[in-house]
């Protein structure tokens, strides 16, 4: 295999080929991200695509996603939510600076404001659901609303899921300043789900109202 | 401007390139001409033989395109062949072939010719889109319109107030002059799609979306054609035929179809048992108490030649198997077997076989 | 040479055949998950091509009652989704997998684990579409497989029209094999950007290497668009939402334009590893550098970029409005002019080369030539008047398979008989190599050629029988007759492979005198691939070492 190796005489020293800003988990990540994007996007293409277009006519959004009844709610929801970007970031960054402590105080932060996000969104279904009596079933814009949120709503679910992973092996002590990139990968994440929330949130509840 | 240019190029085709192809269409052409409406053979539902003004675009646009195909596809095998034959190896050179990476100027001429081309081929295509793509009706049309259903055509004709199916009857002309015969097409269950090749494209017909198609005959005839969408089981027996008449002949055929259905008291037991059974949830008999509309109507059922959405000729015989099991001729289909005795079948055939 | 020689594997004490399979199914290897990919494409092929026996066997003659019409559409639907699901994506996975890290000097993909985790979706999904046949209809009897057809056009799939679990089995089963996919997808691009070797910049990569990236990217950006739409149809059938519920409001031209969105994309995905392949032989057997490589790249990308831009070409029929479908009959096109570049820069390869006709290149060729039909029977059908009338009739058939027959699977078959003396260790049989091409260059042509006149004397596809007076009967009797010979073909392939997996010759390290880096190590290639990771100064790092006193890096 030497000749492989051996530059030969004349020839351009090779430059590294391997970019260094781009390792194999953050372009992993990257993509995943990107193919999530057209997923989602499929689904608010279809939202967006039948708005207004629903012969059974009631309810409409504007009857069940009254925002001047209980825009709190929902933007309280998700103010929590976008917050837990900023708290997960922190966390990181603590981490990347070795300070363990630090860093599971955020981490637990953005695991309980993740998880008032996901409260929230089920105290919402509840009543859609069990007092209105509006479901998948009822019509186009009920189809569309369950099916995008709720895709929404899984994506936090394993995304808490993962980040309690992270803070039991925290708390076991198994958690180390040379994790720093796995657990930036894995904030990636999180950035994403916050982020299709606010184009979820504005088409949903926005546009879609 | 174009399309006597594509008459040129059709002409060279016809004499030099492809007189295999075209003797095997002529002979379809022959047969296309006659109009064989109660004769039992039906022309072949060919492209090549258009009688139609939107089908006879396609075909002038069609003899275009294959001119620039073909030219493509000599050219290129014969390079391929070229290759083949010029540099193969010979046994014992164990040489390597003088390297050349490249040539800027040879790639961007396959690159700029092939853009060039594209480029006519758009044009002139999109000139025949948007002169057969008719959205609104043209003037003085006859407007029908067409219903898809598993698996038969519903013809309703708003203009003369009666329903047909599975045969679309037009005329040639009205006071003499060529009419438009624009189609509306709409699906009552699933996306079928109106294809008659003689009289032009094809058109899906889609549940909650109309559709409109635009035929303007130019000869009269018997035209076939199918539903060209998958639609489930029998898709394969959802035909369509039609049938161009001069206009006197037309006149007639609505005359008798706007009567209601005769009243035949040889076959009062038949007619009793029909209305009597689950047939008139279905079907309609004009001037009786049977007004379904999930299949077709039977007014005047013997006026058709065909059975089944063309799967059977309409014969007492196949009429006879229909009524006493359909699931025989047409596996699928949507109408059950009644389960009457052999008796009671032949009563309602002998009833049907009136409906002239 | 002889530094090219490679130790190769040390024995091992012969495992037992447990030991062997769990060796298989535990394994993280790409090379053996690229085995069982290609391996079981190849079975699913056997299985799709009888089902495509029957359906001819079934339209031979008019009125043929040999099969119901259920049957029949069973078999359409199956044929259509086997050939392109779970025999054209794992093939293609499947190369990638095993020759991507070989061509780039790499050890194994980004994400091994990942890499065995796709497999085994797609394998699994593929193994839950075929088991419709037994449970679809649960208790009530012998179950059925789809009969939908591969688009599965809404409404016909909604539980109105398609009663019992069918379609559902056709969802799920897709769903997971196209999600194992996605993962694969992600994990080639990973792999070809961030673990090429020191040297290997992105204009040094082999054109396979930069195909399947394209491609690669295509899977990542169209696959999540028809998961979307399958789970919409999921939801519809089991917890009645209404997306394509067409009494409810749902659109079934969206259905359309979501499948499609996915489905034109896919159609190149299909077809970019054939241009890979070939663009790989083709050079090694003209003794001859591939010509204007950077317009090859560049020819990929526009190809890639475009066609997630033409979908609508598929509806032309379907009433949408004329400035729509002018502008996608400009879309589409435009494709045909990167991929007329790719057909002269390979014919270019060829022009001055000293060309050897073993049975890769002999596959190559007829790849050419009838890739070529394919692609000018899509320009015809690119100009909508035209497509007005053939659209769902048999010269679209025709068309389709010239370009996944005559294209991809005429190149798998050059990529099997290049790439398995580097698999095996073992050279293919030539004798029966061009046995099995010539019957199949036949029989493809005797089955597909005639299937263009039937489409345009009018015969729609995916009907189950036709009247004898529509003029044909000839066309139809053609088409079977080729099936015949094809049948021939493949079991030459079948018996080659077997042959020469216990008989063959042996191969050596290199037996094409090839330039690229898979040919540096042993055949079979060691676990760990190469022992010394290499280093590269050209887009052909063998041909620099066989040739030191004309390298191409002097050229490039």
């Amino acid at each position: 295999m030497s000749t492989l190796n051996a530059q030969p005489v004349g020839a351009p020293t090779p430059p590294d080929a391997l970019p260094q800003t781009l390792n194999s988990g953050k372009c992993g990540m990257l993509c995943l991200i990107a193919s999530e994007i057209t997923f989602f996007g499929t689904l608010l293409a279809v939202y967006l695509f039948y708005i207004g277009k629903d012969p059974v006519g009631t309810p409409t959004p504007a009857e069940m996603l009254d925002v001047s009844v209980a825009p709190l709610k929902v933007v309280f929801n998700s103010i929590f939510l976008l917050t837990s970007s900023i708290w997960i970031t922190l966390a990181v960054r603590q981490l990347a600076r070795g300070n363990i402590k630090a860093f599971a105080v955020w981490w637990l932060l953005t695991i309980l404001f993740g998880l008032e996000f996901l409260v929230g969104t089920g105290f919402e279904w509840y009543g859609l659901i069990a007092e209105q009596g509006f479901t998948i079933r009822t019509n186009l814009f009920g189809s569309g609303f369950y099916t995008v949120v709720g895709f929404h709503a899984a994506h936090v679910t394993i995304g808490l899921f993962l980040l309690s992973l992270v803070f039991v092996l925290t708390c076991l002590g198994k958690m180390h300043q040379r994790h720093t990139e796995k657990v930036e990968l894995l904030s990636w994440y999180w950035h994403f789900v916050d982020g299709i929330w606010i184009v979820v949130f504005t088409i949903v509840y926005i546009i879609g109202h | 401007m174009h399309r006597r240019g594509t008459a040129a190029i059709r002409n060279a085709l016809t004499r030099c390139m492809l007189p295999a192809i075209l003797a095997a269409l002529t002979t379809t052409d022959a047969l296309a001409t006659a109009p064989v409406c109660d004769s039992g053979t039906a022309p072949s539902p060919t492209m090549f033989a258009p009688r139609s003004v939107p089908a006879e675009l396609i075909l002038d646009l069609s003899w275009l395109v294959w001119a620039i195909c073909a030219g493509i596809f000599l050219i290129m095998e014969a390079l391929i062949i070229w290759c083949i034959v010029k540099y193969r190896r010979s046994k014992d050179d164990r040489t390597e072939a003088p390297q050349v990476y490249g040539s800027n100027p040879i790639e961007l001429a396959w690159t700029v010719v092939p853009t060039l081309i594209v480029f006519v081929l758009f044009l002139v295509s999109a000139r025949t889109i948007f002169e057969i793509d008719k959205s609104t009706p043209p003037e003085g049309s006859l407007e029908i319109t067409v219903v898809g259903h598993q698996w038969w055509w519903e013809f309703d004709y708003p203009e003369y107030g009666f329903i047909t199916a599975n045969e679309l009857h037009v005329p040639l002309t009205r006071n003499g002059e060529r009419v438009s015969i624009y189609l509306t097409l709409e699906s009552n269950d699933v996306i079928h799609s109106f294809w008659v090749p003689q009289l032009g494209g094809k058109k899906d017909v889609v549940p909650n979306h109309i559709n409109h198609l635009w035929l303007e005959p130019t000869m009269p005839g018997t035209y076939v054609g199918q539903c060209a969408e998958y639609c489930g089981t029998q898709h394969a027996n959802m035909l369509i035929t039609v049938v161009v008449h001069p206009e006197e002949d037309f006149e007639a055929w609505v005359a008798h179809q706007q009567k209601d259905a005769v009243h035949d008291m040889s076959v009062a037991t038949g007619r009793d048992l029909f209305l009597r059974t689950a047939c008139i949830n279905c079907h309609t008999i004009r001037g009786t108490v049977a007004n379904g509309s999930f299949a077709p109507d039977l007014t005047h059922l013997m006026s058709r030649s065909v059975i089944g959405a063309g799967v059977a000729r309409n014969t007492p015989a196949n009429l006879h198997s229909w009524v006493d099991d359909p699931q025989i001729l047409k596996p699928g289909c949507r109408m059950p077997s009644m389960k009457l005795d052999q008796n009671g079948v032949d009563e309602i055939v002998k009833y049907l076989l009136t409906l002239k | 040479m002889t530094t090219l020689d490679h130790p190769g594997n040390p024995t091992r004490i012969k495992p037992t055949f447990l030991g062997r399979m769990h060796e298989w199914i535990a394994t993280a290897d790409h090379k053996k998950l690229g085995v069982m990919y290609v391996t079981t494409g190849l079975i699913f092929f056997l299985i799709g091509g009888l089902e495509a026996t029957m359906m001819r066997w079934q339209l031979a003659v008019p009125g043929s009652t040999l099969l119901s019409p259920s049957d029949f559409n069973r078999l359409f639907t199956m044929h259509g989704t086997t050939m392109v699901f779970l025999v054209g994506m794992p093939i293609l996975l499947g190369v990638a997998n095993y020759f991507v890290p070989l061509q780039i000097g790499a050890r194994d993909l980004a994400f091994p684990r990942l890499n065995a985790f796709g497999f085994w979706l797609f394998f699994f999904g593929g193994l839950l579409l075929y088991f419709s046949y037994f449970g679809a209809q649960g208790l009530y009897g012998m179950g059925s497989a789809p009969d939908v057809g591969w688009f599965a056009y809404a409404p016909l799939t909604e539980r109105t029209y398609s009663r019992g679990h069918s379609t559902d089995y056709w969802i799920l089963g897709l769903l997971v094999s196209s999600f194992g996919s996605i993962a694969t997808g992600i994990n080639l691009i990973t792999t070809i950007l961030t673990m090429r070797c020191r040297g290997m910049t992105l204009m040094k990569m082999p054109l396979l290497v930069w195909l399947m990236l394209i491609d690669a990217v295509l899977i990542m950006i169209a696959m999540p668009p028809l998961a979307a739409a399958q789970v919409m149809l999921l939801f519809d059938r089991l917890l009645g939402a209404h997306f394509f519920d067409v009494q409810g409001g749902g659109s079934a031209i969206l259905w359309q334009n979501l499948f499609w969105f996915f489905g034109h994309p896919e159609v190149y995905i299909l077809i970019l590893p054939a241009f890979a392949y070939v663009s790989e032989i083709i050079p090694v057997f003209c003794r001859k550098v591939i010509f204007g490589y950077p317009l090859m790249v560049a020819a990929t990308v526009s190809i890639g970029f475009i066609s997630l831009g033409v979908w609508v070409h598929h509806l032309f029929a379907l009433g949408l409005s004329p400035m729509v479908n002018t502008i996608f009959m400009g879309s589409t096109m435009l494709i045909a002019i990167p991929t007329g570049i790719k057909m002269f820069n390979w014919v270019g390869t060829m022009v001055g080369g000293k060309i050897r006709f073993d049975t890769p290149m002999l596959f190559s060729t007829g790849f050419l030539a009838l890739f070529l039909i394919g692609g000018l029977t899509g320009i015809m059908l690119s100009v909508v008047p035209f497509d007005w009338q053939v659209s769902d009739s048999y010269f679209v058939v025709g068309h389709f398979h010239y370009v996944l027959f005559g294209g991809l699977v005429f190149s798998i078959f050059a990529a099997i008989y290049y790439w398995f003396p580097k698999v095996t260790g073992r050279m293919m049989n030539e004798a029966l190599g061009k046995w099995q091409f010539w019957l199949l260059f036949l029989g493809f042509n005797l089955t597909f050629g005639p299937m263009h006149v039937s489409g345009m004397l009018g015969m729609p596809r995916r009907i189950y029988t036709y009247h004898a007076d529509r003029g044909w009967d000839l066309w139809n009797l053609l088409s079977s007759i080729g099936v015949l010979v094809q049948i021939a073909g493949v079991a030459f392939f079948v018996w080659n492979v077997i042959h020469s997996l216990r008989k063959g010759r042996e191969a050596g390290a290199d037996p094409w005198d090839a330039w690229t880096l898979e040919w540096s190590t042993a055949s079979p290639p060691p676990d760990y691939n190469f022992e010394e990771i290499p280093e590269v100064y050209s887009r052909r790092p063998l041909w620099d070492i066989k040739h030191p006193d004309d390298p191409d890096w002097k050229y490039e």
